[in-house]
């Protein structure tokens, strides 16, 4: 039967390896957004008013802080590298482990429910960007692209890391729901298979 | 019987999905206010911001996908992929969500630090409407989180979950 031994304990099959390397790159990835983000700081001095001939100068920062969305998205990826972390760990160690039943369904359902927390936070930084970067005409919110140019371009960076891990999350929740179809599929054939 | 009731659970479940991924579309699409102070007259729309508008599109997108799901017959072999669209449509639900609620946050509060402000004091009725169209929008994407579950284990057999 051609899905009987894909995916036996102590193999390295495809799947098996398609599926760390999607770990590891989204682990990069998701640490890569956060480190950059968390690291994103400006500080500009800048003329504000004019008094006679003595202009009054303002020290101005920004910050990841100041914004809540930002704040979210550290957050969130830095809970998703570690999932990617762990989930690295317990793949390269299952191989010596028993296999109990909750094994591959738990690692399904993290894997789906960190791929959504991942899209939120690259999604709600995202649009954030997009206000500070093009401003809003409707409520006068200026923009501060134009003041914080580096600070635009390393939040821009770590959005598209972000990005990415988003996919490679999607990619990784598609593969680990198929290797829980295939092991139900085992199981329910071939009633008499200890392990897996 | 039991299946009679699971299937039927299912279904229940993703016609509240629809219904409050619906509620959330309509209500933020009929949010609109015209406020008016020193002679000069502002009109807050949902079109104003662009996460609004993804989260229209996005709610749009969910709830014609329910209702089409609503009618999948039970022996189809599309319910394995049904899984992965559910999943799709979780993550399309939750980045609209996030998105529409950072920006709202900011109308709300303002952001001290960039010098925008608030904007909610001028237009009352219209952040209410947001507001609940958000709140519904939680709701879709809670129910569709359960929905992921269901999906997930009506699919894949029983059998699994019993073996230890």
């Amino acid at each position: 039967m051609p899905g009987e031994n894909i995916l036996l304990a102590g193999e390295t099959t495809k799947s098996w390896k398609l599926l760390l390397g999607m770990r590891i790159l989204a682990f990069m990835a998701t640490l890569a957004a956060a480190i950059v983000m968390a690291l994103n700081k400006e500080t500009k001095t800048l003329v504000v008013a004019t008094i006679g001939t003595i202009p009054i100068k303002a020290t101005l920062t920004a910050k990841f802080q100041h914004t809540p969305a930002f704040v979210f998205f550290v957050i969130a990826n830095v809970m998703v590298s570690f999932h990617n972390l762990l989930m690295i760990a317990l793949q390269i160690f299952s191989r010596k482990l028993e296999y109990k039943g909750f094994h591959i369904l738990s690692v399904a359902i993290l894997d789906m429910l960190n791929a959504t927390l991942v899209s939120a936070a690259a999604n709600s930084a995202a649009f954030m960007a997009e206000l500070g970067k093009n401003g809003n005409k409707h409520a006068k919110w200026n923009k501060i692209c134009d003041r914080f140019a580096t600070y635009c371009d390393h939040g821009g960076g770590a959005l598209i890391a972000a990005f990415a891990g988003v996919i490679l999350m999607l990619l990784i929740s598609v593969v680990s729901i198929s290797r829980l179809l295939i092991s139900s599929n085992k199981f329910s054939t071939d009633a008499a298979s200890p392990s897996i | 019987m039991v299946k009679l009731t699971k299937r039927i659970g299912g279904l229940v479940l993703r016609l509240a999905a629809f219904g409050a991924a619906l509620a959330a579309l309509i209500v933020m699409v009929t949010s609109r206010e015209r406020a008016s102070f020193f002679a000069v007259s502002l009109e807050a729309k949902y079109t104003d911001m662009a996460a609004f508008k993804y989260f229209v599109i996005a709610n749009a997108v969910v709830s014609v996908y329910s209702f089409l799901v609503l009618f999948l017959p039970k022996e189809s072999l599309l319910w394995k992929f049904v899984v992965v669209l559910d999943l799709v449509m979780t993550m399309l639900l939750t980045s609209s969500l996030s998105a529409a609620l950072a920006v709202a946050q900011v109308g709300k509060k303002g952001n001290a630090n960039a010098g925008w402000l608030p904007i909610c004091g001028q237009v009352p009725k219209f952040c209410d409407q947001i507001t609940g169209a958000l709140i519904a929008g939680f709701v879709a994407l809670v129910l569709y989180v359960f929905l992921l579950l269901y999906s997930l284990h009506s699919v894949v057999d029983p059998f699994l979950l019993q073996k230890s």
